[in-house]
């Protein structure tokens, strides 16, 4: 069954007319991830945020995205919130800078699991404190009462992670989750990824550009150059045999990184592969 | 605890720079090319000005001792809130000083409130509907009501309030109403200004991440625009913390246009006679006035700001 179906998604800009995204069409099904792979400016966020329905207001969509069964574009802005976080959960790329600075982390914790909940402050925490124990964060109670710029991007990653264990979506959206991190971090928060699936009954949708991080968790996968979708298929078929040009470039520069990554893990994430 | 210790420090740095301060508002009557005692006798209404006679005066008022030991003499009988008495009058400055400051303050401390509602008011809604017709027009209508010079505005709501529709008393400080049109004239003159700060400010924070990962979330724009405010307003509330004693000083306008009884007009009315005791106490609160909001604006960014708080 699918989690999620994206059909003639088509995203412009309204003052110029300029069209990012001409027309995207597909689907993730429950239990299992898809990667979209690009380089930067090729719409992969745009993507991600058109389902969320987070564009800036300027830029515009049409076509359908069906959630569970559920058009979300028919929805109004308030019952679109609703799906946003309990049913629909994204991870964003630079964890130093997804929370309130002004704050601890623990208010925007406790300030989104009230609002879908209306769990009372104690509940929350022993929730949270358990999943955030679950994605190997020691200390939990100090980390939700720490700003986020005394903890590092590796951390914040994974206090997200757990606001979306509790939460329980039917799909996590990571956008570029990895991307502002250091390799060995990287490693590590790829592998609560890994498990976030395995433990949890939710599809995935993993943006990336890093093939290496790609080719570890994700069954199925999307190239995208220019806003198009010019490779789709299952990701150890892509490894294997490209057929686009641009697939084919993107795998060679990517096995060099991957190679790089492999000798810094020790050949651990090739031999699980 | 660490706010704690971030006042106390911030509260110590302040005192060195008062005493500087007053230091330097009191060298500067002493640079000016008038002698004092000369202007003392003239302002008695004595004829015929010796020269004796004035050495005479310099005696009587301690102005042949050394320049610091009469600064110090100063500045402590000015922390009892001795500044020496008026040429002109006679009386003790802070009879004339205290209650003009009290009424400056009570205007400016209502015009700020009002101002501060205002452009956090404003601000938002423009930020929030940026390039509608809301934000235009606001933006259009402010940009109007800055550009024009101050006694100009009071003059026109002085004519239609007061004496066309009459609403309002014209001038004074009798009843709670006549601070309705000073406040109004000051707060559209700054509130004009301090809106814009907070729009563009709210306009960059609404581009960053925990703005799309907190609606991402579902948290209600309510809750976001709380957010969102809470950073803007740090850059906002140094300039507001500013705005108090800037409005402070420059109310001469507007307090002899609505014949306040304040600072502005005490000032003129004293440096047009050389009253220089009632001049030094006036240069002197000001900037107190200065360094105690700075570092009260200090302390209302750190509370809300938790880098700031950081020990270094």
């Amino acid at each position: 069954m699918n989690s999620l179906e994206v059909s003639n998604l088509k995203i412009w800009d309204s003052r110029t007319g300029k069209v990012l995204v001409p027309h995207s069409s597909f689907h993730v099904k429950q239990r299992s991830c898809l990667a979209i792979v690009g380089e930067s400016g090729s719409g992969k966020s745009l993507t991600c945020r058109a389902i969320m329905r987070l564009n800036k207001a300027l830029l515009h969509q049409s076509g359908e995205i069906l959630l569970q069964g559920v058009n979300l574009t028919k929805l109004s802005e308030k019952e679109m919130r609703k799906k946003r976080g309990k049913q629909l959960c994204m991870i964003v790329q630079n964890g130093m800078r997804a929370f309130d600075p002004s704050c601890v982390v623990g208010v925007h914790l406790k300030e989104t699991l009230a609002w879908h909940y209306g769990w009372g402050r104690d509940d929350i925490t022993v929730k949270m404190k358990r999943a955030m124990e679950s994605v190997m964060l020691k200390d939990p109670l100090a980390i939700m009462n720490s700003y986020p710029h005394q903890l590092s991007g590796g951390m914040l990653q994974r206090v997200m992670i757990a606001l979306a264990i509790v939460l329980e979506p039917d799909v996590v959206i990571a956008d570029e989750p990895t991307t502002a991190l250091d390799t060995i971090t990287q490693f590590e928060v790829i592998e609560q990824f890994i498990q976030l699936r395995t433990r949890m009954n939710c599809a995935m949708i993993f943006v990336s550009h890093d093939l290496a991080v790609v080719k570890r968790i994700a069954d199925e996968m999307l190239v995208m150059k220019d806003g198009a979708i010019v490779e789709r298929g299952a990701t150890r078929d892509i490894f294997s045999a490209a057929q686009h040009e641009y697939t084919r470039f993107l795998v060679s520069t990517g096995l060099t990184l991957d190679h790089h990554f492999n000798k810094i893990m020790g050949g651990v994430s090739h031999a699980e592969c | 605890m660490a706010m704690g210790r971030y006042i106390i420090k911030r509260v110590l740095i302040s005192l060195p720079l008062l005493v500087t301060i007053s230091f330097f508002s009191f060298i500067l009557n002493q640079l000016s090319p008038l002698d004092p005692a000369e202007v003392i006798l003239h302002a008695q209404g004595v004829p015929n000005i010796t020269s004796e006679l004035i050495a005479e005066t310099k005696a009587r008022l301690g102005m042949d001792q050394p320049l610091l030991t009469r600064y110090v003499q100063w500045f402590v009988s000015c922390l009892q809130l001795d500044f020496g008495n008026s040429y002109v009058t006679g009386k003790p400055v802070w009879s004339l000083l205290g209650p003009a400051f009290l009424n400056t303050l009570k205007l400016t401390l209502v015009s700020v409130i009002a101002i501060i509602a205002l452009s956090i008011t404003l601000g938002t809604i423009c930020a929030l509907r940026e390039g509608k017709w809301v934000d235009k027009s606001v933006r259009g209508i402010f940009f109007l009501l800055t550009s024009m010079p101050s006694y100009w505005l009071a003059a026109l709501i002085v004519w239609y309030f007061s004496v066309k529709l009459d609403l309002l008393p014209t001038s004074g400080m009798d009843t709670y109403q006549s601070y309705i049109l000073p406040v109004t004239v000051i707060t559209i003159s700054f509130a004009g200004i301090y809106f814009r700060i907070i729009r563009s400010s709210m306009l960059s924070n609404l581009n960053e991440d925990y703005v799309l990962y907190g609606r991402a979330c579902g948290l209600p724009e309510s809750k976001i625009t709380l957010h969102l405010l809470r950073n803007s307003l740090q850059v906002a509330i140094s300039v507001f913390g500013m705005a108090i004693p800037v409005i402070l000083g420059s109310t001469v306008v507007v307090e002899n246009l609505f014949v306040w009884p304040g600072l502005g007009t005490l000032s003129v009315k004293s440096i047009l006679s050389r009253d220089f005791p009632i001049i030094q106490a006036y240069v002197l609160v000001l900037a107190a006035a200065f360094v105690i909001f700075n570092t009260f604006s200090d302390i209302v960014n750190a509370a809300l700001n938790p880098k700031l708080r950081k020990d270094h």
